[in-house]
């Protein structure tokens, strides 16, 4: 699954999207733990990051079907 | 009416959008960059945004300010690119028929705008290091 990231976590990444591998029935929490092991750079900042689904906040327990639009946000600091 | 621009905001534009004959008054918050930070100099801001999930959140920030007040009118604008000292980075117009809740709703739309929108920004520093922006993370 194709997760955006963004700020400090896209400069820990390298890119603006990074691929991760999830069973075919995964929740938000699934995606943190898969990050965490599969992108162990993100690791620090990873457990202080929000995580969007579809342009919403999602919390653990959502669950994330194929062509969901992901994306791992870091502490904002807009305004 | 929420957006994301790459333009200079221009505040008294915002009013004109917001105001009402009904409403008595009209509040404009501005926020500007700043040139000190602690003990550090910024020379610059960067701001960049998840920009479809941005502006789905600052319009989801208007129709709440909408449902605690009796607002007229209600401008949310936030700049996104390379921004130099003094300029500004985002506006809120709101206009309500008495000045109380015009003060209140502006205040609240501004601190949900810092808490929720997924926008992000980026110090360069006089000493030439630049830093991403993230509250609570050292």
């Amino acid at each position: 699954m194709k997760i955006l990231c963004f700020a400090r976590l896209r400069d820990l990444a390298g890119s603006a999207e990074i691929d991760v591998e999830l069973p075919a029935t995964a929740t938000v929490g699934d995606l943190r733990r898969e990050v965490e092991r599969q992108a162990p750079a993100l690791g620090p900042l990873l457990p202080k990051c929000a995580v969007a689904v579809n342009d919403e906040y999602a919390d653990e327990t959502v669950e994330l079907r194929p062509g969901d639009r992901v994306a791992l946000l870091p502490p904002v600091s807009g305004g | 009416m929420v957006q994301l621009t790459r333009d200079a905001i221009d505040g008294e534009r915002l009013v004109q959008e917001v105001r009402r004959g009904h409403c008595g008054a009209i509040v404009l918050f501005l926020g500007t960059v700043r040139d000190i930070t602690g003990d550090q100099v910024t020379v610059a801001l960067d701001y960049e945004a998840y920009a479809g999930m941005a502006e789905k959140v600052l319009g989801d920030i208007e129709v709440d300010v909408r449902a605690r007040w009796a607002v007229g009118d209600l401008a949310i604008e936030h700049r996104l690119g390379r921004l130099e000292i003094g300029e500004i980075s985002v506006a809120v117009a709101v206009s309500c028929p008495h000045r109380a809740d015009a003060f209140e709703a502006c205040r609240y739309a501004m601190d949900r705008v810092k808490e929720l929108a997924p926008i992000w920004k980026k110090e360069n520093w006089a000493d030439g290091t630049t830093e991403w922006v993230h509250p609570g993370v050292s």
